[in-house]
């Protein structure tokens, strides 16, 4: 099944994406410069699906997940891995079209492949979000995630975001026919220096499993939870006006500690030092975090519609 | 007679929600199209994964119109009344009549409301049904605020008759009904409009959707069949999965695909649990090897190719899969050799409730329990006690972890593969049943010992923390277990004093609940309650129990174990009692099913032993019998009206009639009878209580009833003679007396 529009590599895969959502009007951004489990916590999504100003974007977001982590032995897992994140607000009524023409332009043809829509509710008791969608099948694998956001950050969303997810490693795995991940094709294969995506990835994929199951000190982790959770709180108190005069609410500053929260805590969960019950404790500091700074961003310049 | 089209066309609508969904339809828009005046011949609801679609047949054209007669003021009242009547009403006063009344000439008025077209009551009615629909769940999207499953894309509304078809004029939030909807979303992605129900079902068909899920289903089941039948293979029937399948696809077309040979020597029910949960696969069984060989996949679409793209992909993803499980299953097979240590020191740190402690300690008390009731079932203890330190250990395994409905199934595998006795692996599969009223109930005796000791445990673990059902809340599905605890005892004949058995339970997760308190608050709450709580009355196994379960090392200095002793004594006989009442509340539901009134249970429950449930059950069927006979029926009038003529002449005279009956002092023929026919039935009635032949009692007592009506009939109890009437009284005390032995007849109705 070799045409000429097939992709050939992990990275074309993704210079699809980015042209095909570039053409379809959304701002291309760059991934958060900072760790997160995914790439709805960036703020392009989580901030930007509050209030009620017009928002598309998508970008690629390198996604963190230490208890994923196998050594880079797995076929399937990693630790740290890419999602291709789209969200736009309001969302379209032909949102489901434009999804199925990305899919054609990866080269997956539905009038060939089993292209289904799966209910399959998100939810995200970190961020006090939720919304409803499916899980999008191609012949029975999962290739993205689909939601209609209705809250973020305890917020009911309106207008309503559509954000849409794709696993971009078992989405591409799929399309270019690859059964280990570290054997995909980075870069084009006939390039005079062709590189697997385990070229790329597999020591540290080896480091990375090594350093969050077991060398992560988990009381320097405790403490660093504990200083975002304080910064957090300290930033969202400040005054909104500055010595100067000016009125600056800090919802973004304030945000990025709650994401070094959840991240510390993604890290001591991989760390086994948290219990069953102590867990739901922690996703609830996390999730308070989030919905205080959610609280704030409504009320700044950016949330207007 | 027009006939109504409705479609209401959306984004991919939850397969486990369709059902439910046209039936709500169906309701809401003939219940309102009836309320409005509307008759209508036949309804019928469809759906696919893309629509709602409703199909109303021999609507009548107009509502009927309707006269209402009004009253107005007396001909005489003043002006102003008669105008505000004419206003409320809408009407001018030559439309008035005026007639007698009984306080003189009224006014009155016929109203009449007249008829209203269908299309107006049509539009009414959807509009409302689509916004206050029922969905599960629902949400917006995009900037509007109406609410729909997922977003509602359009709408057919059209009333159809010989002259032609036209749209109802509807509009809901911004989306206008029409005539026109589309097809299958990739095979015939345009619109196309209708003219009616038949027309839009031709046309859906040829757009490739199969309108009606009841033949997807069959579509898919006949499909999967004949795929198997080629290869000698039968499908594993599961008919959860085709409606769900049914739901997911408009045009079905099932393919088949053979299993790996290397995932072949996985457990059945491993390859069945995880084809289905994770993708809806069925299961095709090979019958000459009795293994799962193949499956089938409903794909959504013919392609080019016959879905060779499809199925090569579905495989590459079930091997991906099932490489997974073969990987949980080898581990855990190694770790099931190696004796299961690290899933039982695992299940330390898995809470089973915040207040009763963790899974390790719920079953090191369900080993002591089944220990216990070991005997009582038949089944060795030693035996009893090892199957229940090993039935939940799977909880820790990875496959569990991945299927949990897999629990038990696992723990079978695993408890033989190191090395167990079938019948404790038997205990591991079989300890959670039964889990519904009609599931299958465990009757080896291992396998009983376990499960009444896992549903006692778990429901004296929530009566020590007070955490009973109420009203519909039973979050942790008491009643389910209490159920299960009855059936389990009656299945297998078990005689076992639950009050008693309950008590050592009882005390084991109140101190559970007392180590995962606060702890010096706990002990600080003792010392101040130390003093009220000097008189329990445990038995000396009680008391050894609840002091062996307490260790001051662990609690403090503040500690003291007897005070929490006696604090945890204080309020058991009530608990037990408490749920022993509980207990027989659903036992009484169970009987009812088993076609024994509430009212018997009722006077067999006011006997001795009546938290022994075999006896308890024995008692009412023997009565339940015995009333089904005029002898019985009878014989209840006569102890009634004994007991009533008793308790008044008690009543009245301050003194209990209940000794020293004579038959020197009867005077009729029907009084000697009587005490005749008592020094016969008395003993045997003794007798056959004592050896439990209930049958054999109920008759001893029948044999009273004629006696006791001839006495009745002939003889006047409450004499002049004071002597005659106090035998005669003390007399109806040994035929009450003879009844009580059996049943509390005063409880029984009618």
């Amino acid at each position: 099944m070799t045409s000429p529009n097939r992709p050939r590599s992990f990275q074309d895969i993704i210079l699809r994406l980015q042209n095909y959502w570039a053409a379809q009007g959304c701002a291309v951004l760059q991934p958060y410069d900072m760790e997160v489990g995914a790439g709805t916590f960036h703020p392009a999504t989580t901030l930007r699906a509050l209030g009620g100003r017009s928002w598309a974007a998508a970008y690629v977001q390198p996604s963190r997940r230490p208890t994923d982590g196998r050594y880079g032995e797995n076929p399937n897992r990693l630790q740290h891995y890419y999602q291709y994140q789209v969200i736009i607000k309001p969302s379209p009524a032909n949102l489901q079209d434009l999804y199925l023409g990305s899919l054609r332009a990866i080269g997956l043809d539905p009038l060939v492949h089993d292209v289904r829509f799966v209910e399959d509710d998100w939810e995200s008791p970190t961020l006090g979000a939720w919304g409803l969608g499916w899980e999008v099948w191609c012949d029975g694998m999962e290739v993205s995630q689909f939601t209609y956001f209705q809250q973020v950050g305890g917020h009911d969303c309106r207008p309503v975001s559509g954000e849409l997810t794709y696993g971009l490693e078992r989405l591409a795995m799929y399309v270019l026919g690859v059964e280990h991940v570290m054997d995909m094709p980075f870069n084009d294969p006939d390039a005079p220096i062709p590189l697997t995506y385990g070229d790329v990835f597999r020591q540290t994929e080896r480091e990375y499993s090594r350093w969050n199951f077991d060398v992560a000190d988990t009381d320097t982790l405790f403490q660093h939870f504990k200083d975002a959770e304080a910064e957090c709180a300290r930033i969202l108190a400040a005054d909104p006006v500055d010595a100067a005069g000016r009125t600056i609410p800090m919802a973004h500053p304030a945000y990025d500690q709650a994401i070094k929260a959840s991240h510390i805590f993604n890290l001591l969960d991989a760390r086994g030092v948290i219990s069953v019950t102590e867990r739901q404790a922690y996703i609830g500091r996390v999730r308070a975090l989030a919905k205080a700074c959610a609280d704030l961003f409504v009320t700044t310049e950016a949330a207007q519609a | 007679m027009p006939d109504l089209l409705i479609e209401l066309f959306s984004e991919e609508i939850p397969a486990r929600m369709q059902a439910r969904a046209r039936e709500d339809l169906r309701k809401l828009v003939t219940d309102g199209l009836v309320e409005a005046g509307l008759t209508y011949a036949s309804a019928g609801a469809f759906s696919t994964p893309r629509r709602l679609t409703l199909a109303v047949e021999g609507l009548t054209a107009h509502s009927p119109t309707t006269r209402e007669e009004r009253k107005g003021p007396r001909l005489d009242a003043p002006e102003a009344a008669l105008e505000g009547f004419l206003r409320s009403a809408g009407l001018t006063r030559d439309q008035l009549t005026a007639r007698d009344d009984k306080k003189g000439q009224v006014w009155f008025a016929t109203v009449e409301k007249p008829g209203r077209p269908a299309s107006e009551i049509v539009a009414e009615v959807l509009d409302a049904a689509i916004r206050n629909f029922p969905w599960p769940k629902s949400m917006r999207w995009g900037a509007g605020s109406l609410r729909w499953v997922r977003p509602l894309h359009s709408i057919i509304c059209l009333l159809s008759d010989e002259a032609g078809a036209t749209v109802v004029p509807l509009t809901v939030e911004g989306i206008a009904a029409g005539n026109s909807t589309r097809g299958h979303r990739f095979l015939s992605p345009d619109a196309f409009t209708v003219s009616g129900f038949d027309d839009y079902a031709a046309k859906l068909r040829r757009a490739h959707v199969i309108l009606d899920s009841a033949e997807r289903e069959e579509t898919i089941r006949q499909g999967a069949e004949n795929l198997a039948f080629a290869r000698g293979w039968q499908i594993v029937p599961d008919d959860a999965l085709l409606a769900e399948v049914a739901g997911l696809v408009e045009w079905p077309v099932p393919l088949m695909g053979v299993i790996e040979e290397r995932f072949l020597d996985l457990p059945p029910e491993v390859l069945q649990t995880s084809m289905k949960e994770h993708q809806k696969f069925f299961s095709a069984r090979n019958p000459r090897t009795g293994r799962i060989e193949g499956f089938v996949t409903v794909a959504n679409i013919e392609t080019p190719d016959d879905g060779a793209t499809i199925l090569a992909g579905n495989q590459r993803v079930l091997a991906a899969r099932l490489s997974d499980a073969a990987f949980f299953w080898q581990n855990d097979l190694r770790e099931a050799k190696a004796g299961m240590q690290a899933w039982a020191e695992g299940l330390k740190s898995v809470t089973f409730h915040n207040k009763l402690g963790s899974q390790a300690d719920r079953i090191e008390r369900i080993a002591a329990l089944a220990r216990e009731i070991a005997p009582l079932v038949g089944a060795d203890a030693d035996q009893a006690e090892r199957a229940a330190k090993l039935a939940k250990l799977d909880l820790r395994s990875a496959m569990v972890g991945e299927f949990p409905e897999l629990q038990g199934t696992m723990g079978r595998y695993y408890a033989l593969a190191a090395g167990e006795d079938e019948a404790v692996a038997d205990a591991a599969r079989d300890h959670y049943s039964p889990l519904g009223p009609s599931d299958a109930v465990p009757t080896t005796p291992v396998s009983v010992a376990v499960a009444l000791a896992d549903k006692i445990d778990t429901l004296t673990g929530f009566w020590a923390i007070d955490e009973k059902p109420t009203g519909s809340k039973d979050p942790f599905a008491l009643r389910r277990a209490a159920l299960g605890v009855i059936r389990l005892i009656l299945g297998s004949d078990v005689r076992m004093r639950l009050e008693t058995t309950s008590k050592l339970p009882l005390i084991r997760n109140l101190a559970a609940a007392v180590k995962e308190s606060m702890l010096d608050q706990f002990a600080q709450t003792l010392n101040t309650t130390r003093n009220a709580s000097r008189d329990s009355n445990l038995t000396e196994a009680e008391q050894k129990l609840l002091l062996s379960l307490f260790d001051a090392h662990t609690f403090g200095e503040n500690f003291d174990p007897e005070a929490t002793a006696e604090n945890i004594a204080v309020g058991l006989d009530s608990k037990a009692a408490d749920l022993l009442s509980f207990l027989h509340d659903r036992l009484k539901v169970y009987l009812r099913d088993q076609g024994i009134r509430h009212d018997i249970i009722d006077a067999v429950l006011a006997q001795p032993g009546n938290d022994d449930l075999v006896l308890v059950v024995n008692r009412a069927t023997a009565l339940n019998a015995m009333l089904q006979t005029d002898d019985g029926r009878n014989l209840t009038q006569g102890l009634k009206r004994a007991g009533n003529i008793l308790a008044q002449a008690e009543e009245k005279d301050g003194v209990e009639y209940s000794f020293g009956a004579d038959v020197k002092f009867a005077e009729t023929d029907e009084e000697r009878a009587l005490f005749a026919a008592l020094d016969t039935a008395e003993p045997a009635i003794r007798a056959a209580i004592k050896a439990e032949d209930f049958p054999a009692a109920m008759t001893a007592i029948a044999g009273l009833r004629a006696p006791t009506d001839a006495f009745f009939e002939a003889v006047q109890v409450n004499t002049d003679n004071q002597i005659v009437r106090r035998n005669r009284l003390n007399l109806l005390h040994r035929i009450r007396a003879a009844g009580q032995q059996i049943a509390d007849f005063t409880k029984v109705e009618g």
